[in-house]
């Protein structure tokens, strides 16, 4: 009888083409995603003379600097020569490239699964550190920095060392209005911001098993917020049908074989965890983010906390988070009046992320103004099939097209200094936004919510009042 | 990239925790050539005043030729942008010394040939409490996996492989090549049985 073993396990053994004495593993690697930020590793490259490995299993996706208005006229330069550069490192290489032009593109950690190019039993890589989306499918996905993104290019695999296993599991049921986005704060608040450094996280429970797949995607594309570079979440019949049918997809003999292999990834009974942490849906509240790092959250109905509370040395980190996001100890974050909001990226960007912002604004007006990019220009397509652009246009709000756009700054979609966003975003860092703006992240309802009352306000009120004669 | 196994240097402390990769280089920066250099951008924000007039005070500032951060309890934690690095290096910055650092920017610093040495929280005090607001003489050795500044001495932790490629300052990608016949045959192996692993041509969806 062997030792029972994890996920992680079982997705490390099948990519581990050797271990050196030192522990560290060689992978091999099924997917690389590349983006415009991936030029060091492309310029790397070039400098040793050396070609792309297997540009079949790489792909190229414009994103980062993708503008969210008049794509044909780039304004700003440096964006124009980024996107200019993946284009050409793509056509060089022989990588496949979804561009601006591309009914395809979006983005990557959105495209991916959208293509049927994200599987489970897979090892799925990118220059990005939000890779761990993918591990919603069973999948062995991580971020890497561009000295790795190179040798993945240069060779098709990478030198690991095998993180720590870590279970979070989730019991009983989620409360109305409560979402995965809302799970993952509530645990990097708990945990903290490092609490799942070193280690893949494995999601469980019946809270998880019963969250979509798309859900499941925000949920493990936000492990990175708690400092898990890994999220894994065991492939079942959601993610069969969700998989299914996509253009890349296998098919026939193929699909067989793969579920066949599929089915065998769960954590065995009785696998033993380094770590294991347990959460009761119930306890989960709509969690809005309060301060500069991820896990400075609160239930929408808490306080954000008083320095002279604390122990000094947790005190400064605090009172130099209040004093930047413009809030007074012990202040009651519901009624926090907001200056706009953001709804996309990679973590609250797809199609049931809209249909939820949309549920919330229909027949509403926002009292400020936002921005909504779909996560891809197939969301936005089907978005817009459905009506939901109608709904988000007649609240006030700007639609737009798809790219990473206001969760990173990059493309020049920016939030002003001093200004106060809330946002369906994975990070609240001093500036993300913007020089001096200051960010709320919360679930996509809780913004559309936030939108229609001009303030960071609880959805479930909203929707209570909805639901009366 | 250049291997070391010891530098003495000046040290100064940067007195902030939780410094995340977007304040050591804001996103707006990162579409310059490696070629051009980082060094100016490296905390860009933090560095300078509300009308981004640069702050004569902050540490950097006062002591530009320092070459050992004394930083706080968390370090790099965020993106992956390896700019982050890049932007240390640039500016002279050889080891950082933090009680935590973020997975993917302590590999990414090994890969440039930057220490992330990770102390414990009570000996990261003593070395800030020792530093002050001087800049220091630092000596750290990576074979004894020390950090000295005068009389203090305190032990950081790296595990082997890291230490390894700092000292003889590995390219990575030559190390793999000369395995070329390993992966080569576990491709093979892969594509046997797993074919379903390489992407189907482009189907209905």
């Amino acid at each position: 009888m062997t030792r029972p073993s994890t996920l992680l396990d079982k997705l490390w053994r099948s990519h581990e083409i050797l271990r050196r004495e030192d522990g560290t593993s060689l992978l091999w690697v099924d997917r690389h995603l590349v983006h415009e930020g991936s030029h060091h590793a492309f310029a790397r490259i070039a400098a040793r003379g050396a070609t792309v490995a297997e540009p079949a299993l790489t792909l190229a996706v414009t994103d980062h600097y993708a503008p969210t208005r008049d794509r044909l006229h780039i304004a700003d330069a440096a964006s124009a020569r980024m996107i200019a550069t993946l284009a050409d490192n793509a056509r060089r290489h022989g990588i496949e490239l979804l561009g601006l032009d591309d009914p395809r593109q979006g983005i990557v950690h959105v495209v991916g699964p959208e293509l049927g190019l994200t599987l489970p039993g897979l090892l799925i890589n990118c220059g990005d550190s939000h890779t761990s989306t993918h591990g919603a499918f069973g999948a062995l996905a991580f971020g890497i920095g561009a000295t790795e993104v190179a040798h993945v290019l240069a060779t098709q695999t990478l030198w690991q060392r095998k993180p720590r296993s870590m279970r979070i599991t989730a019991n009983g049921s989620f409360g109305e209005g409560v979402t995965a986005k809302d799970l993952a704060l509530h645990w990097i608040a708990a945990l903290g911001a490092d609490g799942a450094r070193g280690h893949a996280i494995e999601y469980a429970g019946e809270a998880v098993a019963n969250l979509s797949m798309e859900a499941r995607m925000t949920l493990c594309n936000l492990s990175i917020e708690g400092g898990a570079r890994f999220g894994l979440i065991a492939p079942d019949d959601v993610t069969l049908r969700y998989v299914r049918g996509r253009p890349r997809a296998p098919v026939g003999a193929d699909w067989n074989r793969a579920t066949a292999h599929w089915r065998t990834l769960a954590s065995d009974a009785g696998a033993a965890f380094d770590r294991e942490v347990t959460f009761e849906a119930v306890d989960v509240a709509p969690t809005v983010t309060w301060g500069t790092s991820p896990d400075q959250a609160v239930a929408v109905d808490g306080r954000v906390p008083d320095p002279d509370a604390l122990q000094p040395g947790s005190a400064d980190a605090v009172r130099a988070a209040l004093e930047y996001m413009g809030l007074a100890p012990g202040q009651a974050l519901e009624g926090v009046p907001i200056d706009r909001v953001f709804l996309g990226s990679c973590t609250n960007g797809r199609l049931e992320d809209l249909r939820a912002a949309a549920a919330i604004l229909r027949g509403r007006r926002a009292r400020v103004p936002g921005l909504v990019s779909p996560g891809s220009s197939a969301v936005k397509a089907e978005a817009e099939r459905e009506g939901l652009d109608r709904i988000f246009v007649d609240a006030g709000l700007d639609w737009a097209e798809s790219g990473c756009s206001l969760c990173v700054g990059m493309n020049g979609d920016t939030v002003a200094p001093g200004e106060r966003c809330a946002s369906s975003t994975n990070r609240n860092f001093r500036g993300r936004q913007g020089r001096g703006a200051r960010t709320h992240l919360m679930s996509p309802a809780m913004v559309a919510a936030a939108a229609v009352a001009g303030r960071i306000v609880d959805v479930r009120s909203l929707t209570a009042r909805q639901a009366a004669p | 990239m250049k291997g070391w196994s010891t530098h003495t240097g000046l040290a100064v402390r940067l007195a902030l925790d939780d410094v995340d990769t977007d304040q050591l280089i804001p996103a707006r920066f990162m579409s310059r050539s490696r070629a051009d250099g980082y060094g100016d951008q490296l905390l860009h924000d933090l560095r300078r005043d509300a009308r981004g007039e640069p702050d004569p005070d902050f540490p950097l500032a006062r002591h530009p030729q320092a070459s050992v951060l004394i930083a706080g309890r968390s370090f790099g934690s965020g993106s992956s942008r390896e700019a982050a690095v890049y932007a240390l290096v640039d500016a002279g910055i050889r080891v950082v010394v933090a009680s935590g650092f973020g997975d993917i920017f302590a590999a990414n610093a090994v890969n440039n040939g930057l220490l992330p040495a990770r102390v414990d929280e009570v000996d990261r005090v003593r070395l800030d409490d020792a530093v002050g607001e001087r800049a220091v003489r630092a000596a750290v050795s990576l074979e004894r996996a020390t950090v000295s500044l005068d009389a203090l001495t305190v032990a950081f932790e790296l595990d082997d492989t890291r230490r390894t490629k700092l000292i003889n300052g590995w390219d990575d990608i030559d190390l793999t090549l000369a395995r070329e016949a390993d992966i080569a045959r576990f491709r093979e192996r892969r594509r046997r049985e797993a074919s379903w692993a390489w992407p189907a041509p482009d189907g209905p969806r």
